[in-house]
């Protein structure tokens, strides 16, 4: 139950930094994607379930503030948090370098479908530019980020975790 | 054990494959179902726009002062320039100021002769702050936090400082999405204010890294738009009220079709810092043919 409340609340804070703060904070107009981060995040770390359902809040989130179509955004972030919890059999949370790998690919995958369903299929053929002006410079953004916010999320799941197994063990 | 049968004494769960087929299935439902009807948008916008716009309302305030203080490190000696050439001009303006009245004295009471009363001028706007913007790096859209309680409905213009800024695509009770004329999903009908030849004016976001937007299907046989022409809203558009001012044309080039002509238009509103905008409440006249 705890677990549910604390991610609906990290939901909610990163989709909040995403659209109201990290505007202000833009670099060439670039913010970075705190959301991919999350889902990402709990995908690798908690299984590929958690990682869909948050996939799919984050991006019905998106798409009824920002979204032409509801579930646009929602079905392209599940199955970013599906893939990402294939690999939660080979994370272990000492590690750094997997997290941002996966984020990292999530990020531009995410920006290359993004590309291929807004802009390629209305006739923008220009992929270079678009991936050096947004792709690009919003993953590398992406990675700054997770520098800085990753820990906090391991800190917060490792806490859950942990309490998970207390209140586990008292059954016994 | 199989996923279907549960068995006596075993927690039921469902397998990550058969989660991710019910929310691809619930996705691509909702992407149908919204795309040309907008049935779950009245009560998602309502019960997301309570849990979400306060909270961004807020947040929004503590990034806008990030940014200011970060922007002021930069600007300070930028402004100390700035301030000693704005006092002389200030000297110069003054003077011309009192010109000015004396002319618009004049102007006024022509105007009242010609009644020219239908000018932008007399539109019911209403102010509204932006509170958050898209975050998703492809199309232009920001939220304002004035929404259908406030009595703003969809396709309401909006404008900032004297230019066209886009209009209200979707609403909320206190929120309403803005669609930016800049994002690459967007045209208007425009026309030159001189001449009034009709073009398309449409967003993309390859030539906005320089500032400009494109405008295509100009037909001018007499060569009579220049560069530097002021571009305005056309009466033929169905969305867009007529005469708002979009721009100033920044390039010209003839198609290779001989035909016709496009180019590029510097806007008249400055994306890059907008916080507060204007929305006017008057609607385009739609004429609805009876079936």
């Amino acid at each position: 139950m705890l677990r549910k409340i604390v991610v609906v609340l990290m939901v909610f804070i990163s989709f909040l930094l995403e659209s109201a703060v990290f505007n202000h904070l833009a670099m060439a107009g670039i913010v970075p994607r705190l959301t991919i981060i999350l889902t990402s995040a709990f995908g690798f770390m908690r299984g590929e379930k958690e990682g869909m359902v948050i996939g799919f809040f984050c991006g019905l989130l998106s798409d009824v503030f920002f979204g032409d179509v509801l579930g646009f955004y929602a079905l392209i972030l599940t199955y970013i948090g599906y893939v990402n919890g294939k690999f939660s059999r080979i994370f272990y949370p000492e590690d750094i370098k997997l997290p941002i790998a996966l984020i990292v690919v999530s990020d531009l995958s995410y920006g290359v479908i993004c590309y291929i369903l807004l802009f390629l299929l209305r006739g923008r053929f220009d992929f270079f530019y678009y991936f050096t002006r947004i792709i690009l410079p919003e993953a590398l953004y992406t990675i700054v980020v997770t520098v800085f916010l990753y820990p906090v999320i391991l800190k917060i799941n490792e806490k859950l975790e942990a309490r998970e197994k207390r209140s586990a063990q008292k059954f016994v | 054990m199989s996923p279907i049968i549960k068995r006596k004494g075993e927690k039921f769960t469902l397998p990550g494959k058969y989660l991710l087929f019910i929310l691809t299935a619930v996705c691509v439902f909702l992407m149908f179902l919204t795309f040309g009807s907008n049935v779950f948008n009245k009560p998602l916008n309502t019960a997301l726009g309570y849990a979400v716009i306060p909270f961004q309302q807020g947040i929004s305030t503590a990034g806008e002062w990030l940014s200011r203080r970060s922007e002021e490190l930069v600007q300070i000696r930028v402004l100390l320039d700035e301030n000693a050439r704005l006092k002389a001009e200030v000297a110069a303006l003054t003077e011309q100021n009192t010109l000015l009245q004396q002319d618009k004295y004049e102007l006024n009471q022509l105007r009242a002769l010609v009644e020219l009363d239908e000018q932008y001028g007399d539109y019911k706007k209403i102010g509204a702050r932006i509170i958050s913007r898209d975050s998703g790096n492809w199309y232009s859209s920001f939220i304002i936090d004035k929404g259908s309680d406030d009595g703003l409905c969809e396709n309401m213009n909006v404008i900032a400082g004297g230019g066209l800024v886009g209009r209200i695509t979707a609403t909320g009770p206190n929120w309403s999405r803005v669609t930016a004329i800049i994002s690459d999903n967007s045209n208007v009908s425009a026309m030159t204010l001189a001449t009034g030849d009709k073009m398309m004016v449409s967003g993309d976001l390859q030539m906005m890294a320089e500032g400009v937007i494109t405008f295509s299907k100009l037909v001018d046989s007499k060569n009579a738009v220049v560069e530097g022409d002021k571009i305005v809203t056309s009466d033929i558009s169905d969305k867009y009220l007529p005469n708002i001012l979009i721009g100033y044309v920044h390039t010209i080039n003839r198609d290779n079709n001989n035909l016709t002509k496009s180019g590029y238009i510097t806007t008249a509103v400055d994306f890059e810092h907008l916080s507060e905008v204007l929305v006017i409440t008057d609607l385009k006249q739609v004429v609805t043919e009876e079936k």
